[in-house]
Order: C-alpha cells, then sequence, then structure tokens
C-alpha cells in the first residue's frame, strides 16, 4: 500500500504522467456521472438528424438525430468496462500461466508456451473475431475474446521475470529452508513480477479499447444501439461528406483515451523500472 | 572426536551440468562440476573444504542438500539415501539440513522483517501458535546476537555481519543437525569474520550441529575444521585431520596451496611452490590424474590414469601416484 502511494507520487512528479493522470481519470468520471452529464439518452432522437454541431447538441446529431455528445459519454462507459474486464480476464490468465511456466520449465513450460505462441501467432483482431464467432455477438462475449486475446502477451512477461527471479539467490534460500512451492511464488517471486506486469497491464488496456472500437466498426462487437466509440465511427462511414461531425468526435476520444493510457503506461515503466527501489 | 557415529556419508558423488548446444539444443557436452567425490562427516564435526573458485565446492555442497540434483553416486544421511526421497519427503527433511550463503546481501529477501524471514522456516516446518514462535524467534535472536528491536528492520538497514547473523539464525531457527556454511565469511571483513566464525563455533556446541563448511581462505578453514578435505577439478585429492594435512601435506596441489598461505613473518624464508598453467576446463577434464598438467612430480602413470584414493596416516587420504 505504502509503495502504491510511493509510485502514485513519483508519477505525479512527472510532467507526462501527470497529464496522463488527469485525462484518465476526466474519461473516468464522464463514464461514472454519464447520466448527470448528458443532456439526453444515448438511444433518443432529439434532433433534426444530421445537424452541425451547435449549442443545443455540442458535438452535433447523427442521421437518426441523436445526440452524438450524449452518446460518446456513454461510449466511455462501454469501452472503459471492456478495456477493464478484458484486460482483468487477460492478465490473471497471463499471471498464473506465465508463473507456472517459468517456475517449474521443462514440459510445462514447453506446453503452456506452445499453446501462447500459436495464440500470439495470429493478428489479434482476427482471434477476436474468430472467438467472438463462437461464442457471438454482445458485449460479454466481446470482453472474454479480448481478454483471451490478451493472455499470451501477459503469460510472456510474468514468464520472463519468474524466470529472472528464480535465479535470485534468497529464492535458493527459501527453497533450501524448505519452503513449499506455491508460498515461495508468491511470497518471494510474485513481488519481482508487479512491475513489469502493471505496465504490461496500463499498455494492453489501450490496445483492448482499440480492439474493442475495431470490432464494433466491424460490427462484431457492441450492438446498435448501444452506443460504442466503434460502432458510432463505423455508422458515420456513409455519411461521412455530409455530416464529417458523425465520424471525428468518436475517433477523436478513441485516439485521446488510448494516447494517454499508452502515455500512462510510459511513464509508469519510468518510475518503476529503472530503480526498482526496495 | 572420532567417536561420534558418521552423519553424512557421502559415496562417489557425481554432479554433471549439460552443455546444449546447436539449434536444437541438444547436449553437446558435460561440466564435470563434481567428479566421484567421497567423504563423511560425523555428528558435531566441521568438515572443511577446501579449493579455488571452480573447483566444484559449492556444487558439492548444494548437491548434497539436492538443491542440484546429483548425477550419480549415493548421499546417506542418518543412514537415510536422499537420493531416494521424492519432493515431499526431501522438503520435510531440509528441517535437519540447512545451508548458509555466502553473501548475506543477496540471500535475504529483501521485502521481508528479520522477524518474517525467522517466522518462515518455523511456518513451513512447524505448526506453532503466535506465542510459541516468537518465543522461538527471541530464542534463536538472542543466540545469534540479535536485540529484539532489530526483528522488525529490513535486511537492508544491517551491515555486512548483522545480516549474516539473521542469515544463519535464519538456518539454525529449525534445530537442524546439519548445515552447509558455503563461504560464510567470503564477503565479510577480517574483523567481523572473526565474530561470525566464533558464533558458528558455539552455536555449534550448544545446538551440537555438524557443519560442511566451504571456503577458500585456509586460515579459516584450519581454524574452524576438524578435518578438510582439498578439492580440485571436481574431485576430492586429499583429505584428512586438519593438523595432519597441514602438517604433512601429501599430494603436490595441497603443498603448493598450502605454500601460498600468506606468512605473518616477513623475515621467515619462503618457499613458495608456483604452478604453472590454468586450471582445465571442467567441461574437458583432461585424462589421468586432472593435475598432471600442472604437477612438477608428474609422472608417465599420472597421464593415464586417476590415481585411487589411499589411505597413508589413519583417516588420511591422498589421490596421487607418488604414494603407489
Amino acid at each position: 500500500m505504502r509503495k502504491l502511494l510511493q509510485t502514485l507520487r513519483e508519477l505525479w512528479r512527472d510532467p507526462m504522467g501527470k497529464i496522463s493522470i488527469i485525462g484518465i481519470l476526466l474519461i473516468i468520471l464522464m463514464a461514472i456521472f454519464a447520466p448527470q452529464l448528458s443532456h439526453y439518452g444515448p438511444e433518443k432522437m432529439v434532433g433534426i438528424p444530421k445537424s452541425a454541431p451547435n449549442a443545443q447538441f455540442w458535438f452535433g446529431t447523427d442521421n437518426y438525430g441523436r445526440d452524438i455528445f450524449s452518446r460518446i459519454i456513454y461510449g466511455a462507459r462501454v469501452s472503459l468496462q471492456v478495456g477493464i474486464i478484458a484486460v482483468g480476464i487477460g492478465a490473471t490468465a497471463g499471471y498464473i500461466l506465465g508463473l507456472i511456466a517459468g517456475y517449474f520449465e521443462g514440459w510445462v513450460d514447453r506446453v503452456i508456451m506452445c499453446i501462447m505462441d500459436i495464440l500470439f501467432a495470429f493478428p489479434s483482431i482476427l482471434l477476436a473475431i474468430l472467438i467472438s464467432t463462437v461464442l457471438g455477438r454482445g458485449l460479454v462475449p466481446t470482453m472474454v475474446a479480448i481478454g483471451i486475446v490478451n493472455i499470451p502477451v501477459f503469460a510472456r512477461t510474468v514468464r520472463a521475470s519468474v524466470i529472472s527471479a528464480k535465479s535470485l539467490e534468497y529464492v535458493e534460500n527459501a527453497r533450501s529452508v524448505g519452503v513449499k512451492t506455491w508460498p515461495i511464488l508468491i511470497r518471494h517471486i510474485s513481488p519481482n513480477v508487479v512491475a513489469p506486469f502493471t505496465v504490461q497491464a496500463t499498455l494492453a488496456l489501450s490496445s483492448a479499447i482499440l480492439t474493442e472500437a475495431s470490432m464494433s466498426f466491424l460490427g462484431l462487437g457492441i450492438q446498435p444501439p448501444d452506443p460504442s466509440w466503434g460502432s458510432m465511427l463505423s455508422e458515420s462511414r456513409a455519411f461521412m461528406e455530409q455530416a464529417p461531425w458523425m465520424a471525428i468526435f468518436p475517433a477523436l476520444f478513441i485516439i485521446v483515451t488510448i494516447l494517454l493510457f499508452n502515455i500512462l503506461g510510459d511513464s509508469l515503466r519510468d518510475v518503476l523500472d529503472p530503480k526498482l527501489k526496495l | 572426536m572420532s567417536e561420534h557415529t558418521v552423519l553424512l556419508d557421502v559415496q562417489h558423488l557425481q554432479t554433471y551440468f549439460p552443455i546444449k548446444g546447436g539449434v536444437v539444443h541438444k547436449t553437446v557436452g558435460h561440466v564435470h562440476a563434481v567428479e566421484d567425490v567421497s567423504f563423511q562427516i560425523r555428528e558435531q564435526e566441521t568438515f572443511g573444504l577446501v579449493g579455488e573458485s571452480g573447483c566444484g565446492k559449492s556444487t558439492t555442497g548444494r548437491t548434497i542438500l539436492r538443491l542440484i540434483e546429483p548425477t550419480g553416486g549415493k548421499i546417506f544421511f542418518d543412514g537415510q539415501d536422499l537420493c531416494q526421497l521424492d519432493r515431499e519427503a526431501m522438503r520435510q527433511k531440509r528441517r535437519d539440513m540447512q545451508l548458509v550463503f555466502q553473501d548475506p546481501y543477496s540471500s535475504l529477501n529483501p521485502r521481508m522483517t528479520v522477524r518474517r524471514l525467522l517466522e518462515e522456516p518455523l511456518q513451513t516446518h512447524f505448526t506453532l501458535t503466535q506465542k510459541e514462535m516468537n518465543e522461538q524467534v527471541l530464542w534463536i535472536a538472542h543466540a545469534v546476537g540479535l536485540s529484539p528491536e532489530q526483528l522488525e528492520r529490513y535486511p537492508h538497514q544491517f551491515s555486512g555481519g548483522q545480516r549474516q547473523r539473521v542469515s544463519i539464525a535464519r538456518a539454525l531457527i529449525t534445530k537442524p543437525r546439519f548445515v552447509v556454511a558455503d563461504e560464510p565469511v567470503s564477503a565479510l571483513d577480517v574483523s567481523i569474520q572473526a565474530q561470525i566464525l566464533n558464533l558458528l563455533f558455539s552455536l555449534q556446541e550448544e545446538l551440537k550441529l555438524s557443519y560442511l563448511f566451504i571456503s577458500h581462505d585456509l586460515n579459516v578453514v584450519r581454524h574452524i575444521s576438524n578435518r578438510i578435505g582439498v578439492m580440485y577439478l571436481g574431485r576430492i585429492m586429499e583429505q584428512g585431520n586438519t593438523e595432519s594435512v597441514y602438517r604433512n601435506p601429501l599430494h603436490p596441489y595441497t603443498r603448493a596451496l598450502l605454500s601460498a598461505i600468506p606468512k605473518l613473518d616477513p623475515l621467515e624464508e619462503k618457499h613458495r611452490i608456483q604452478l604453472e598453467g590454468d586450471v582445465p576446463s571442467p567441461a574437458n577434464p583432461p585424462k589421468g590424474c586432472p593435475f598432471h598438467d600442472r604437477c612438477s612430480k608428474c609422472m608417465e602413470i599420472c597421464k593415464q590414469s586417476v590415481p585411487e584414493e589411499k589411505e597413508l596416516e589413519p583417516g588420511h587420504r591422498v589421490s596421487c601416484h607418488l604414494y603407489d
């Protein structure tokens, strides 16, 4: 806990870290208070279709006359939800698999990493499409699909740190004392995995949001009329010339969110990596 | 000491490490780290293992504790063959046999307080109440000379010597019968070395311990050991009672090694034996006696066959063709 606070404090000292924290907090707040912030429901047809941004509809309206600003705010919920839960699934599974593969090595390692390499070999969007074809469409299958796609990256990151931590002398000391395998893994090895793992999770969050947007854009992710930045972008395609604001604002939000998470991941890496103060 | 029964009996121990090479990671050879090592340690005895770096001393110690799996040979501890034990049985056996590491800076988990470090072995091997555990921790802390306040500190808040006390406490808290001390004082200042050695001595009396004391420092080994073994390239060249080996070294390698001990008296005549060449690679050990290409008394037979171990005085054994 104390270490967490210290990490946050150092992150705050980094200008890029500060920007990303503020930005991400704003997006999170926006998602939480979506009903209060938006003037209209995301699915309500409230204005003249395809009207340009004005005082009433800040980001304009879409082809059905829905308020784009409201839809974007509600869409933030979907993006964050998908990002966090999908990364949660991928990170948990990847962590366990990586820990086992790295510690035991031998055939267990070969089997696990072989499966991971096969998953890794597919382009992530293709694999996500495959999985969501099997599981069906909608929010939950999308999250599961993106989660599975994320497993190999985490498994590899964790495995690499476990292998380097395993050769530490105090880990051998624990073995020589006779400590059981799981306590060794949890007490002595896991703390060495936390730093690269956290960085990886932040970066994976942005790619999960992007994958969701891509899938929704292709019509596989979140189904209309639910708002999602990706599906809004997809719908805007046909009206690009008449109502460019339909494309510009969702795209802007996708770019800014991903950029913020990437910046956070980068400065988190700087904070955690070089000194690894104990 | 000889009236005591044998606690540890190592017979023809071998440890090879595979060398992987080529695109398919095939085993292309072996590093012969430990080659046919046999010795015994009696109860409450200290057996010193000396040799230059890379000769396989530490590997021998770790193989006896099965932290490295032996390639061949037998290890009898209290009459029981350790190599026959499965993982779990061996893990439980570790209560009776512990390892003190060379480097007290890297061998203690920096995220655990001293109290946690000392409690961990107890939790691993016993079911104790918090009160009983606390008593044990205070007892061992007192025994190694740590004050109760220091228990709440982290390893980085200690000096090298103090950390080594923590290390020793962690190894001894389960009251083992046998301890492998792998160069426990090499990383310390000379003034601290004496303190730690005396601590090891007094704990041996108190807990009736047997030590396998690994070191490259001949003076330290002489000070602490009842018997010593001299290792070269994975083999024990000579072993015997400490005084007998130091007074009357039989093997040419032992003689060269002992002649290298710095003398306190600058006026005393020096008879330093200079060895030619380098230690051969354990991945490709020479045929015959491993020492033959550096030995001043090398004979034709030395290049052909490995000398048998011969007992020349009671308990004093040597592997050299000079004594055939």
